[in-house]
């Protein structure tokens, strides 16, 4: 019989070219960008959870201890001299009132070990820096520009996005899997939601119809339990 | 709904009074036995059950002490307007209270007797629904989600203050569910308004006569339950049941049953109206388009299933009713006891699944009591005839198999809670008291009580970050009240327990001439969102009796034309939703053994099990027997427990998990109804045989611990049911005012509040209630945990050169089914390719 192993695996990961780098692509739905050893994740969503509450929905109140420790796990994973936090950071305007100690405190440690860049957001024009980090509308990072929602129309400089909280579809088997993804072309990509209880959009819905020249182009990384996978158009768009 | 009975049993004319007496005398009855009997219990007061088989006048029984009561009570004081209905009847279908309305209208009418009923159902208008709370009738039929709503009511107390007397019809369908855990609940809340009130069950034949009859009265504690009294009718004319002969092979497995086709089609040819029922959906679907396909003679043939159209199933209902239809292929839709037309005979295709299902479908050929019933069983394939020949045994000799009923839920105890606040505030103790006495919450203590008050008034997490929105608060005497008028408005709105999977509407669309798609057509009726999910444009599939080609979806709309094709490219299955029952499984399992039964077996069948003796073996009553053997570069291990496919499936996970740590490298699975096949790149059988891992080792009851955590922890299954625990315990509400939310439209996805509270609160409540639930309904864990300890140390594993013939029906199901929810890594990497490859260090 075969003993478990003691120590944890150690992955090896290939980067992709997407939105005009090569970049590392990560299941938790963080990117990876090795040459400029900066970390992106999108649309966190602080304390959705609890924004439900003046409504009396009650959900648990723990998505953004979830969150935080996901990215806090990832940051330990690559190290990164940069964290960019790429919009919709906080689910609402009020949300860092709402923030737990706790929670405030791991932002804080992220903050204090990197260039901390809260990228602005819809849900978070501005965003608190009570814990740390600065604030831009947008950052051009390596000759690609990070900025939360995507432009409207062609790009002429290689644009990274957040806002659409892509998800994609395939199936086989007789059964369907619906799960976050990655989805670019050359140009342009789009980042999946990272927060803890971030849905998401179809990647074949209309809002994403502007986003490619060619849809033949589009290739989506599909977010598994501990793996990413690289799917083609003729999949996606089955 | 009365027969005629030829012996005078008592004299007792002073329980029957004028003009009840000469009303029967007028028609010619007698009343039963039974019927007296319920009458002098009611006269002392005293709550009973009335256990009897379809026909046999069971609804007039119920309601004839409250006709005798009204019409005394209305000579004493007429036309005095009443607070609330004297009696209410409960029912679990809007039709079947419907159908009640209308045949109490004839003794009612005949009598001239001064009583007023009327229906109060979902379908009600509002304005009829709140005349009903001014006036309200004598006898107000209705169902346990209008009882919720009506005890909610702020008026309750005045409501139900004349209450005297609670009737239910098909107790034994609706205490074994969620529905009966709230009816439970509203029945002890209707006591606190009206103590003295009595109840009537009126249920089919049961295993358990005495669940049900402790349901009925309120518990004092949760030693020995008390019981309500009962009154039982012998079975009518025994039912004339046969399994359909016909010369095709009968097929090693699948469901569709084709090989009988033509023997169908000649029964229904040969008799005046025939109900054909099935068991799920798909499978009437088929049956319906093949009998067309072979309908010579055009003979009116139609189909009835839940999701088709509403008007559509109006329609046939009403075609059968006058009797215009010679045969109706349907589902359980169909199983309670709407009374229309005259069926003279019932056809049950597929295993009939329990032998109380089979006894009640095949009443339905016969209403009138003392003829014997007509029917004709199909198996589908060769395991199918053992389970029916087990249930032809069992009604014979009048088994009934219903489940027990489990405690009740937490997540409907918490809707049931903020209803009571709806009401009037109440003091938690009192509450309690009141909660305990329904018999399936009699052993919920004050510490999970107060849990449950907790997570009504703020989601009751251990971080308590939602104080200040609570829906419920405490006022300083001590009792809780409702925060805002908005919580009872939403608690209304979202009343029930009934999750139904997200549904879609079908629209049948045709196309223009440049090839576009027109965007009206016909509403076909409604399917399940997942299915859809499944499918690519241009794919085909079988609903409401035409095969469909899938175009697209437009705004939570399928859109379909009729496809070309005559079969389907998608075959629908989805079999096995209803467990064999334990009863069954035994019969299956005797009839195995028994060699001398075999000769009531077809030829076909006989010969099969007889090779299978020789080739292996064929296990006791008592065995459970596991084979072995290679097969096309893998090995195989078959187990046949009988257990139902639940109770496999959760066997199969765990096995394979330990399988997999003692490195047979298991590559999947396969569950039916009656056995479970591994398939994996090592030998089990010499795995077992040389001692490393010995068959007991593999069946040990242990494996329902830890394994059993670790696999359901990730499993969809818990997923889906942790779902409908949030709706129902209202921690998620489908409906806000103002805007109708389908299931689908819940902000946060339910899966990922549950990866969360998982994570974060593992023994909060709700997974508390969703654990309950899985493992009650879903995984079949207490039946699993019967049938390991009964087969321990008596497997008998038998290691073969080749596949037995018992084996051979399971290895046909491997490839057409796939186990959910552990596939999907697997779609995943099908579908793509994997960017991270993992190595150890």
């Amino acid at each position: 019989m075969n003993a478990h192993p003691i120590s944890a695996p150690v992955r090896t990961y290939r980067a992709v070219e997407i939105g005009g780098m090569s970049a590392i692509l990560d299941p938790s739905g963080a990117l990876y960008w090795e040459e400029h050893e900066t970390l992106v994740a999108a649309d966190l969503h602080l304390e959705k959870g609890s924004s439900f509450a003046r409504r009396r929905t009650f959900l648990p109140p723990y998505d953004s201890q979830a969150t935080l420790a996901r990215l806090a796990d990832v940051v330990a994973r690559f190290s990164p001299k940069r964290i960019v936090a790429l919009g919709d950071s906080f689910h609402d305007r009020t949300a860092g009132e709402r923030l737990s100690e706790a929670s405030g405190r791991v932002v804080r440690t992220l903050a204090g070990r990197a260039d901390f860049v809260w990228v602005t957001g819809n849900h978070d024009p501005e965003p608190p820096t009570d814990w740390g980090g600065r604030v831009v509308p947008e950052i051009v990072i390596g000759g690609v520009c990070f900025r939360h929602e995507p432009s409207l129309g062609p790009v002429t400089v290689p644009e990274v996005a957040g806002h659409l909280h892509p998800v994609a579809r395939v199936s086989g088997r007789g059964k369907s899997v619906r799960c976050r993804c990655f989805v670019g072309c050359g140009m342009r990509a789009v980042m999946p939601a990272f927060g803890a209880y971030t849905g998401g959009l179809d990647i074949r819905h209309s809002a994403f119809h502007g986003l490619w020249p060619r849809r033949s182009d589009v290739r989506a990384f599909l977010l598994g339990r501990d793996q990413v996978y690289a799917v083609g158009p003729d999949r996606l768009f089955a | 709904m009365i027969a005629p009975t030829s012996e005078p049993t008592r004299d007792d004319a002073a329980l029957l009074p004028e003009p009840f007496a000469g009303w029967f005398l007028s028609r010619g009855w007698t009343p039963r036995p039974h019927q007296l009997d319920l009458l002098a219990h009611a006269r002392s007061g005293r709550s009973a059950l009335l256990i009897a088989p379809t026909g046999a006048g069971k609804t007039l029984a119920g309601f004839l002490p409250s006709l005798i009561d009204l019409a005394a009570e209305k000579k004493r004081r007429n036309a005095l307007s009443r607070e609330g209905p004297h009696t209410l009847y409960i029912s679990p279908l809007k039709a079947l209270a419907v159908d009640i309305a209308r045949n109490l209208e004839a003794p009612v009418a005949e009598m001239g007797l001064p009583v007023s009923v009327e229906t109060r159902t979902g379908d009600t208008p509002v304005n009829r629904r709140q005349r009903q709370k001014r006036v309200p009738p004598d006898i107000l039929l209705t169902t346990p989600e209008q009882v919720a709503l009506l005890l909610a009511d702020r008026q309750a107390e005045r409501f139900f203050s004349e209450l005297k007397v609670v009737i239910f019809d098909e107790l034994h369908a609706l205490v074994t569910s969620k529905r009966g855990d709230l009816l439970a609940l509203g029945l002890a809340g209707l006591r606190r308004h009206a103590p003295a009130l009595r109840t009537v069950g009126l249920s089919a034949t049961v295993a358990d006569p005495n669940g049900l009859r402790a349901w009925l009265v309120p518990q004092e504690d949760p030693g020995e339950p008390r019981l309500s009294e009962v009154v039982q009718v012998a079975g009518g004319a025994r039912p004339d049941i046969r399994i359909i002969t016909a010369e095709d092979r009968i097929p090693w497995a699948g469901h569709s049953a084709r090989w009988a086709l033509p023997a169908v089609y000649e029964a229904i040819k040969a008799h005046g109206t025939t109900l054909v029922f099935v068991n799920t959906r798909s499978q009437a679907e088929m049956l319906f388009h093949e009998l067309w396909r072979i309908n010579e003679d055009t003979l009116p043939i139609a189909l009835h299933h839940g999701s088709l159209d509403r008007t559509q199933r109006r329609k046939v209902e009403a075609a059968m009713a006058e009797n215009r239809l010679r045969a109706v292929v349907c589902t359980s839709t169909l199983d309670l006891g709407i009374d229309w037309g005259d069926v003279d005979l019932v056809i049950h295709v597929g295993a009939p699944k329990g032998a109380s299902r089979l006894a009640q479908r095949i009443g339905r050929a016969n209403h009138r009591f003392d003829e014997p019933s007509q029917a004709i069983l199909v198996p589908a394939n060769r395991f199918e005839v053992l389970e029916c020949r087990a249930a032809l045994d069992a009604n014979y000799i009048g088994a009934q198999d219903t489940p027990p009923i489990r405690d009740g839920a937490l997540d409907v105890l918490a809707q049931h809670v903020l209803g009571a606040a709806c009401a009037a505030p109440f003091d938690a103790d009192e509450l309690h008291r009141e909660v305990t006495t329904a018999f399936p919450y009699r052993a919920v203590d004050r510490a999970t009580f107060d849990k449950v008050i907790g997570f009504v008034a703020t989601g009751g997490y251990a971080l308590r970050a939602y104080e200040r929105f609570a829906k419920i608060r405490q006022m300083p005497d001590g009792r809780w009240r409702l925060a805002h008028p908005s919580v009872g408005q939403r608690y209304r709105m979202n009343v029930g327990t009934i999750v139904e999977a997200p549904l879609v509407k079908i629209r049948l669309v045709g196309r223009g001439k440049a090839g576009l798609l027109s965007g009206r057509g016909r509403v076909l009726g409604e399917i399940e969102e997942y299915f859809i999910e499944t499918m690519s444009p241009g794919d085909s599939f079988m609903f409401s009796g035409q095969v469909l080609r899938f175009e697209a979806m437009r705004e939570q709309e399928v859109l379909v034309t009729k496809a070309r094709d005559d079969t389907p490219k998608i075959p629908v299955y989805a079999g096995g939703k209803f467990p064999l029952s334990t009863y069954l499984a035994d019969g299956v399992r005797g009839l195995l053994a028994d060699e001398a039964s075999w000769e009531r077996l077809p030829d076909q069948v006989r010969e099969w099990l007889s090779v299978q003796r020789l080739r292996s073996v064929l296990p006791t009553r008592g065995e459970l027997l596991v084979e072995t053997f290679p097969r096309a570069n893998r090995h195989y291990m078959v187990a046949y427990p009988f257990e139902g496919r639940l109770a496999h499936q959760t066997l199969g996970m765990l096995l394979t998990r330990r399988l997999e740590r003692f490195g047979a490298k298991p590559m999947g699975f396969v569950a039916s109804d009656y056995a479970l096949g591994i398939w994996a790149l090592e030998d089990m059988g010499a795995l077992f045989s040389g001692g490393r891992l010995p068959v007991d080792a593999l069946f040990e009851e242990d494996l329902l611990g830890d394994d059993l955590d670790a696999w359901l922890a990730e499993s969809y299954l818990l997923k889906r049911t942790f779902r409908a625990c949030a709706v129902v315990s209202h921690l998620i509400e489908r409906r806000h005012p103002g805007k109708e939310k389908t299931g689908r439209q819940v902000t946060v996805s339910t899966d990922l509040i549950y990866d969360v509270l998982r994570e974060h609160e593992p023994d909060h409540l709700l997974m508390r209630a969703t654990w309950d639930d899985a493992a009650a309904g879903l995984l079949d864990i207490h039946r699993l945990g019967e049938m390991l300890s009964r087969i321990r140390g008596r497997i008998v594993h038998k290691r073969l050169e080749r596949v037995s013939p018992l084996a051979v029906p399971i290895l046909l199901d491997i490839g057409k089914e796939s186990v959910g929810g552990e596939a999907d890594e697997s779609i995943l990497a099908d579908a793509g390719e994997a960017l991270i490859e993992e190595a150890m260090r």
